[in-house]
């Protein structure tokens, strides 16, 4: 009791005025890297290989432009069959049944141990397995045969399959089964990391499984899937180059190399190529904040802030007025 | 608590005033027996407590009411109907995992750690059983989410996600959202081990409230308080078995098994 009183008597002490540590290590790290930051423009601006006019007047051009939609495309595309297949696996990977799971586990074995430049080619050429793709009853023939009818089909519609895989689709595909693969660990993790009396609470208010899952747990679990899935979009964003194996040639990548090799300036194509994944990318990361931001709606450190600020106006007697109920 | 039963009461009909019923429950984990054989009738209307050292079962024997946990042997009747499971041609099925949610419906839980919904605010948490079971228009379930929380004192803070909550506040908010579902019987598991002692009171608070208003109550607690004053009925729970039951008053006051006065000396 005494101690107190005293702190209020007594005056005030004046604030701290140290003198702050000094970082010469600091000054040393910018000095090399002005240097170094300095070194490099120099060689852009200088170096004529760069040939930056050339390359800004070609890296506009129509075909680079259709080159650039259809990257884009094909990232978009080849994302939602990876997502929301990914979903599918991973629920299915956590499901009770066995079946299922066995299933889950062998397609992520698979698409995760094949590469995908060795899935876009594979895909580019599965025209050699069927020349058409049709739909009915299976082993219809088989089933024929057991009946002692000849030829009986059963088949409701077809396509041929060159038609149907084309370049872009068998590209596509190639890059969102594989992604769903990866995609499908992700998600499963972020099921995982929900705490378990969130399901708990949900079955006791009489939700069903697929509305927990829907409401409850994969919002929650995005948190955790988002940055993971930033980082897998930007990878497809660049692996999309990988279908000129297909072969594609609606892609960016290989639209300016193609522009190099004609106009024998490749160099500054590689770099014009740098350029757009960077910028492309930059607009990605951009996207993935505000995902995040969403997400974390209830969570984040501003919650947390909050939570702080109000136990203190809460000490200091604002509690009472809920008290008062 | 009176064990007698005649065998047309034990087919549990609804109009005998009985809301819980449990004959001979059992249930394991793997190889360990956790329940070895609970009986407990929880009248309407009726707020029975549930008392017992850590690790006794208590929770489990919650979890078994609403079918968390599925039981090896016995029965628990909720307002006469079998939990769990359809009694047919002398046979047991299980129920379809819809049918299990349907009777979860009508039975309120509140956990020792809230588990409120950290992604939506105290109005949603509220407002979002009611709204996904087709019960209401979102409008109507907004409305009366709003009142449920009003109520258990909260009204000024719909709009705030758990995690800007006090743990008072968040088993407040839990508590309205079992009771959004307009239960039959509310179970509570420890609603105030996991709170800081001055918030305590605020949630019994809500509780004896509840009781007042003839919720029928099965409270997993160390209130010995709250048993004694709101409690119609004490269950001492020991390893698995009901060591002793009766009027709270009297089993606290004149325990009569060992362990029922171990625990209690205890906790008093
Ligand atoms: N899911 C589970 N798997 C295995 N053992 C469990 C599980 N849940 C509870 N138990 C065990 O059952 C016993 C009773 O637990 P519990 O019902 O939580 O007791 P109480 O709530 O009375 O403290 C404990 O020994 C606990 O370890
Ligand atoms: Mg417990």
């Amino acid at each position: 009791m005494s101690s107190e009183t005293d702190t209020t008597e007594r005056a005030r002490p004046e604030p701290i005025q140290a003198v702050p540590v000094r970082h010469p290590g600091r000054w040393v790290a910018v000095a090399v890297i002005g240097v170094l930051v300095a070194m490099f423009v120099h060689l852009l601006v200088t170096n004529k290989a760069f040939n930056w006019a050339f390359m800004v007047d070609e890296m506009f051009r129509p075909p680079i432009m259709e080159g650039l939609r259809g990257t884009l495309a094909l990232t978009v595309l080849a994302m939602v069959i990876g997502v929301s297949l990914g979903v599918v696996v991973a629920i299915m990977r956590l499901s009770e049944n066995p079946i299922l799971r066995g299933v889950s586990w062998a397609y992520t074995w698979f698409f995760r141990a094949v590469p995908r430049l060795v899935l876009a080619i594979l895909f580019g050429n599965l025209g050699i397995l069927w020349a058409r793709i049709e739909f009915g009853l299976p082993f219809d023939r088989q089933i024929g045969a057991l009946f002692g009818v000849d030829d009986f089909e059963a088949r409701l519609f077809g396509f041929s399959a060159l038609e149907i895989l084309t370049g872009f689709v068998a590209g596509m595909l190639a890059l969102g089964l594989s992604e769903a693969a990866y995609m499908a660990e992700i998600v499963r993790a972020g099921i995982q990391s929900v705490d378990e009396g969130q399901t708990e609470a949900a079955q006791a208010l009489g939700l069903s499984r697929t509305q927990i899952l829907r409401r409850i747990v994969l919002p929650q679990a995005m948190r955790v899937i988002i940055p993971p899935t930033g980082n897998e979009t930007i990878a497809m964003l660049k692996d999309t180059s990988l279908v000129a194996f297909v072969p594609v040639s609606t892609e960016l990548f290989f639209q300016l190399k193609a522009v190099g090799n004609r106009t024998f300036q490749v160099f500054p194509m590689y770099v014009a190529a740098c350029l757009w994944y960077l910028l492309l990318t930059s607009v990605l990361l951009v996207g993935q904040y505000y995902l995040e931001r969403h997400f974390s709606k209830g969570f984040g450190r501003s919650a947390q802030a909050k939570i702080r600020l109000r136990g203190i106006t809460a000490e200091a007697g604002g509690s009472t007025s809920e008290a008062g109920r | 608590m009176t064990q007698v039963t005649t065998p047309a009461e034990a087919e549990g009909t609804a109009g005998d005033g009985v809301m819980v019923r449990a004959e001979q429950v059992h249930k394991s984990f793997g190889s360990v027996e956790v329940l070895k054989g609970i009986d407990l009738e929880v009248r309407s209307g009726e707020v029975c407590c549930l008392l017992g050292p850590s690790g006794s079962g208590k929770s489990t024997f919650l979890r078994c009411i609403n079918h968390l946990e599925k039981i090896n042997a016995g029965r628990i009747r909720v307002d006469g109907d079998l939990i769990g499971y359809r009694e047919r041609g002398g046979k047991l099925h299980e129920m379809r995992e819809k049918e299990i949610a349907t009777q979860r419906r009508a039975i309120g839980m509140v956990f020792q750690r809230f588990n409120l919904f950290p992604h939506m605010t105290a109005l949603q948490n509220v407002a979002e059983a009611p709204v996904l079971l087709g019960r209401e228009r979102k409008a109507a379930a907004r409305d009366r989410a709003a009142a449920l929380l009003q109520r258990v004192g909260l009204g000024d803070k719909l709009g705030n996600y758990p995690g800007q909550l006090s743990g008072g506040q968040q088993q407040r908010v839990a508590i309205a959202r079992a009771l959004a579902m307009q239960p039959k019987l509310m179970l509570f598991d420890e609603p105030t081990s996991a709170l800081d002692p001055e918030l305590v009171g605020e949630v019994l608070d809500v509780m004896k409230d509840l009781a007042r208003d003839g919720m029928t109550m099965i409270v997993v607690t160390h209130e010995i308080g709250f048993a004694r004053e709101v409690g119609d009925s004490l269950v001492f729970m020991d390893d698995g078995v009901v060591v002793e039951s009766g009027a709270p008053r009297e089993v606290i006051a004149n325990p009569r098994h060992d362990r029922t006065k171990a625990f209690l000396a205890k906790v008093l």
